[in-house]
């Protein structure tokens, strides 16, 4: 496979945010199809490495490329899927409304409204409006928007914070389906132990990639049983 | 710019008004109850002649700056906007979006307004009637375009209704309904040649006072499309699809 293959690839990326240096050189890559998850204590860069990818964060140096493009550029506009950590979406529109109107400006078919609320479950709560929602069906709401349109990439930052654990494994499940029918997904969270259910894991600690590897891998590099000693391990290593 | 994504965003904007009702009847109900406090209050005097015109282009603006000031506040905060700048959204078919929905609901507005005040009021209109609901429209624009723009500078709804005392106000006080604005000291006067609600006041009192007028208004108005048509400018600046 050569390196314009991959869904994501970042080269020497630096990002500095209010005078300081958040993404110190980050090499990352998304290979096509694959379920990576982007791991790493809060505060590590991971949102902002997120926003470069997507192209709402200026970089200072480096490269992102998308699916064979510039990172930003507006042929990508509708190939990738993008969900910040707050649910963007209108409080005071009903579920469907709010798909309905993503999907208009994407130029996504009609139909594509119904097929995405079954796919995050929420059709029998089609008509509610989104202010009376709970906070697990909110983020449904924000990561339904997201898969309107097909699109071939999904960034997702921190989509199952906070979430109890039969939705988290609901989405985990649903995120391994989309990258089983050729999606690739990169999806953060700060949460070691969703490291399994990744292809690959990317460790981000404090604006550096300090790891990118299988979660087999992960395991047996470090002597350890579970994510979260994996981790610790890994900081440690690097810290000497 | 692309039809289909300004006319979905208009919808969009009514839809979120319309689970709104107390809004709503805020919006439509107001103007006109402030219109016949006014004429109740100058009852048996020739002032509401002179300020009734004047009122009626000052509700759209100042309630058009404050509505859309907070609701595109809240998508710059609230993640959406970014969410649509990731997307096919062009940064015109969002400005003019807002602006026609926001100046539909002027139309009905100013409709109530202006009846109110001709009817009920018997507020003399020596011009076209249909004027004056012209102009309470582009006011309405005017507001919304400022407002786009003014957005940009608050990072909470407490800093946007400062920016109506800061930014509004001294337009009405130097707008000429106080007193005349050829009778204002020369530097205030010049000033307020350069605001652009002085120029929406005066079309809204010449349609009153003259029949024959309507070339002067219309003037007068091509001056408040030129300073919406700046902020339009100066708020799609203002929009970034990247951000520091």
């Amino acid at each position: 496979m050569t390196s314009s293959d991959a869904a994501i690839e970042t080269t020497t990326l630096r990002v500095r945010r209010g005078g300081v240096e958040v993404l110190h050189g980050v090499e990352l890559r998304v290979p096509p199809g694959q379920l990576v998850g982007l791991l790493g204590p809060s505060g590590s860069g991971k949102s902002t490495l997120m926003r470069a990818i997507v192209g709402a964060q200026r970089i200072d140096g480096g490269e992102v490329r998308v699916l064979g493009e510039r990172a930003g550029s507006p042929a990508l506009r509708r190939r990738v899927g993008y969900v910040t950590q707050a649910p963007s979406v209108y409080d005071d529109l009903t579920v469907a409304q709010n798909l309905a109107y993503f999907a208009r400006i994407l130029g996504a078919p009609r139909s594509d409204v119904a097929r995405v609320l079954d796919e995050v479950d929420l059709a029998p709560l089609a008509g509610r409006l989104v202010s009376r929602l709970s906070g697990g069906q909110l983020t449904r709401v924000s990561l339904g928007i997201a898969l309107l349109g097909s699109p071939r990439l999904l960034v997702l930052d921190e989509p199952t914070v906070g979430l109890d654990p039969v939705l988290r494994r609901d989405l985990w499940r649903l995120f391994a389906r989309l990258a089983a029918s050729g999606v690739s997904l990169l999806v953060s969270s700060h949460v070691m132990d969703e490291a399994r259910r990744c292809d690959r894991i990317v460790l981000l600690y404090q604006g550096s990639v300090l790891a990118d590897l299988t979660p087999e891998e992960l395991l047996r590099s470090t002597g350890t049983t579970d994510a979260d000693d994996a981790f610790l391990a890994l900081v440690a290593g690097a810290g000497r | 710019m692309n039809g289909r994504r300004t006319i979905a965003t208009t919808v969009r904007v009514l839809t979120q008004v319309r689970h709104d009702p107390r809004t709503i009847a805020l919006l439509l109900l107001v103007p006109s109850l402030l219109i016949g406090l006014m004429s109740w209050i100058f009852s048996g005097t020739s002032v509401f002649e002179v300020v009734g015109p004047a009122l009626l282009g000052l509700f759209p603006f100042t309630v058009m700056f404050l509505i859309t000031s907070i609701t595109t506040l809240r998508e710059r905060r609230g993640g959406t906007l970014e969410r649509l700048m990731t997307m096919p959204m062009g940064r015109a078919d969002f400005i003019l979006g807002y602006a026609l929905a926001f100046g539909l609901i002027a139309v009905v507005q100013a409709l109530i307004a202006v009846g109110y005040a001709v009817w009920v009021c018997g507020l003399t209109v020596a011009g076209d009637p249909w004027l004056l609901v012209l102009v309470a429209v582009v006011n309405a624009l005017l507001g919304t375009t400022l407002g786009l723009f003014v957005s940009a500078f608050a990072r909470t709804e407490f800093q946007v209704v400062q920016f109506m005392p800061a930014l509004v106000f001294p337009q009405i006080l130097l707008g000429g309904i106080f007193i005349p604005r050829d009778r204002m000291p020369d530097v205030l006067r010049i000033i307020s040649d350069w605001l652009p609600l002085s120029h929406s006041i005066a079309a809204l009192q010449k349609v009153a006072a003259d029949a024959n007028s309507t070339s002067e208004v219309l003037g007068e108005l091509a001056i408040v499309g030129w300073f919406a048509l700046a902020f339009v400018v100066l708020a799609s600046i203002t929009l970034r699809r990247q951000t520091r």
